[in-house]
């Protein structure tokens, strides 16, 4: 199965009137997620995060695009 | 300042005021800035009598703002000036958004065709405040310049005002009155009315420029731009060769230093290069709060624009928001004065409105945390959804650099009739009516200039069938209701079949569209019953029995 790079998020019984409306209701809550912590307390968090969201995807092939495409640049 | 001359509007002295004073006055609108203007000529148009007081005796002191939205411009046509406000201001559809020299998002406000108006003008504020004083004064409306508001005291029935001019101060009564008097609202400070927000914490450079300059009339914004490293900018084009730079300075910024020529222009020099002639025409600091009243209604006095709420200008949702409200207000103000409403009517002003300022507030607010991260995770996320935007489509829609602003639909507002038909599309109840394209009498025309200022029942028909007498009768009602067939030998022609699209319509598939062009109610097949309940409910006739029980002999027909 190939990676979804096209918007992919929305939220089940919502209705969007707008496009950019569920991807900014996501970040929100992302950031939200991290309000008050420290720098190091940031980071456990996000790999907390990647561990849950990996185990969520569960196809170790489009983890591995994933991870590619997220190396790339750096 | 190179490109516009400061109109005076003549003082008037209040001496027919002082007569037998107080005096008492249906209606009194306080604050002749856009949102304050636009109320009282909608009132007018209402039937209304309408009072309105200012402290100055001119325009808006710079460009100000500078973006009206579609929605804006629409409710602007409805009030007599959309013609020659588009005319005069720079139409634009398309925004891009830069990381440093690399563009990583683009989006177009009005994607597909069929709509009268751009997704937007860029028109500095002080053209928008000349004509509607013109088009105020042309309806009628009583304004009075140099009157300063010094005191309001609310009371069971309306409210007492002391009011200053330069021959002397005086009192007056007013039925109602409609507060417009701008984000440091004198009248809110006064009667120590809540509001609750909060600051955010950086500071931004306004440099209106003039020049000549060949850009595309688009919305341009840089994330960390080389030419003002690791901060943001926007620019727009307005009239007149003026153009705005909006430079991100941060927090730390000394607003007096960065407000002193010499320091602005080497920042403009920095992005338009050397060679570039401009002249610098005007100049701001502004830090912004976001922030809204707890209430937008206190009794006889409804608070409309910034002083009820406040957003950051990430998205033109200030002055847009603005019209909206009044939009929303004075068409339900008028039933109510008129007695063919029930007050509660206008509990549903502040219902409503305060529902869209919050949905302004959420999103200016995520575009701003997104512009100026407040922590150091949350930079981190901004930055990796920029890097992601350059090759991950799914990454550009996180981009946020403005969600730029488009009415609420008001889908819980009180006064819609939910659907009993199933229907696609977009214009439930409580939509703002889309615009299409639309053939009357062999002419052009659009939608949204059939509607506005009273209900319409728009039936969808398909030649052959007669309408019932009935639904004709509606336009007698105490409540006037006004027929509009849509489709072949129809009042008006379908042409290119985008409104029956964009209405999911069939011959027979009928809306009850309010005054200010919202969706009331929907059916596939339309019975006056049906209208009859829908409009009793829009009118806050089903909003509080004990009020409705009162008030609806009015609409038994």
């Amino acid at each position: 199965m190939p990676l979804q790079t096209q918007p992919n998020l929305s939220e089940p019984g919502q209705r969007y009137f707008r496009d950019f409306t569920p991807g900014d209701d996501f970040y929100e809550a992302l950031i939200e997620t991290h309000r008050d912590l420290s720098d190091e307390q940031s980071q456990l968090l996000n790999a907390k995060l990647i561990l849950l969201l990996a185990n969520q995807v569960g196809d170790i092939g489009v983890l591995k695009q994933a991870l590619a495409i997220a190396r790339e640049g750096i | 300042m190179a490109s516009h001359t400061y109109p005076k509007f003549a003082y008037r002295g209040p001496a027919d005021l002082l007569a037998g004073a107080p005096q008492r006055r249906p209606l009194v609108v306080i604050g002749a800035g856009p949102v304050g203007l636009a109320a009282a000529i909608d009132a007018r148009l209402q039937g209304l009598e309408v009072l309105l007081f200012d402290e100055e005796d001119s325009v808006s002191f710079g460009s100000r703002a500078v973006c009206y939205a579609k929605r804006s411009l629409e409710i602007l046509d409805r009030l007599g000036v959309g013609d020659e406000l588009v005319d005069k201001g720079v139409s634009w559809n398309v925004g891009r958004t830069f990381l440093r020299e690399e563009e990583v998002y683009r989006f177009d406000l009005v994607p597909e065709p069929g709509h009268k108006r751009p997704g937007m003008i860029n028109l500095q504020q002080y053209h928008l405040e000349e004509s509607l004083v013109r088009r105020a004064e042309a309806l009628g409306v009583d304004l009075r310049w140099k009157y300063r508001v010094l005191d309001v005291r609310p009371q069971a029935d309306g409210a007492r005002l002391t009011v200053e001019t330069p021959d002397g101060a005086f009192d007056i009564d007013a039925d109602w009155l409609i507060v417009a008097d701008g984000a440091r609202s004198n009248v809110r400070r006064q009667l120590g009315l809540d509001i609750e927000g909060h600051v955010f914490k950086d500071r931004f450079l306004i440099a209106d420029v003039v020049m000549k300059a060949e850009f595309p009339a688009e919305r341009w914004f840089w994330f960390d731009p080389p030419f003002h490293p690791n901060q943001s900018v926007l620019l727009h084009k307005q009239s007149d060769n003026v153009w705005r730079i909006d430079f991100q300075l941060g927090w730390d910024a000394d607003p007096e230093e960065e407000k002193k020529p010499e320091n602005i222009l080497p920042r403009v020099k920095a992005m338009l290069g050397e060679g570039r002639e401009f002249e610098l025409e005007w100049a701001s600091i502004y830090t912004f709060q976001c922030r809204r009243m707890t209430n937008f209604r206190h009794g006889r006095l409804l608070f409309v624009g910034d002083a009820a709420h406040q957003v950051s200008p990430f998205g033109a949702r200030g002055a847009n928001s603005g019209f909206q409200d009044t939009d929303d207000l004075v068409w339900k103000l008028a039933l109510v004065m008129k007695g063919l409403a029930p007050d509660a009517l206008l509990d549903s002003y502040d219902a409503d409105r305060s529902y869209a300022a919050d949905e302004n507030i959420r999103n200016s607010t995520r575009s701003t945390d997104f512009i100026t991260p407040k922590s150091a995770v949350s930079k981190l996320f901004r930055n990796a959804a920029l890097e992601l935007a350059r090759t991950q489509p799914f990454a550009r829609k996180l981009v946020n650099s403005g969600r730029l602003s488009v009415p609420a639909f008001l889908v819980h507002s009180a006064l819609n009739t939910p659907d009993t038909d199933a229907f696609a599309g977009h214009m439930v109840p409580g939509a703002p009516m889309d615009d299409a394209p639309l053939r009357a009498a062999g002419q052009d025309t659009w939608l949204l200039d059939q509607l506005g200022n009273r209900f319409v029942l728009m039936v969808f028909v398909d030649g052959g069938q007669r309408q019932d007498p009935a639904l004709l009768g509606l336009a007698q009602a105490p409540i006037p209701v006004q027929l509009l067939t849509v489709g072949p030998g129809g009042d008006v022609e379908d042409a290119q079949g985008l409104l029956a699209r964009r209405c999911d319509a069939q011959p027979g598939t009928a809306y009850l569209i309010r005054p200010d062009q919202h969706v009331a109610a929907r059916w596939r097949r339309v019975s006056l019953a049906g209208v009859q309940a829908a409009l009793a409910r829009a009118t806050g006739h089903r909003l509080a029995p004990a009020a409705a029980a009162a008030a609806t002999p009015a609409l038994a027909a």
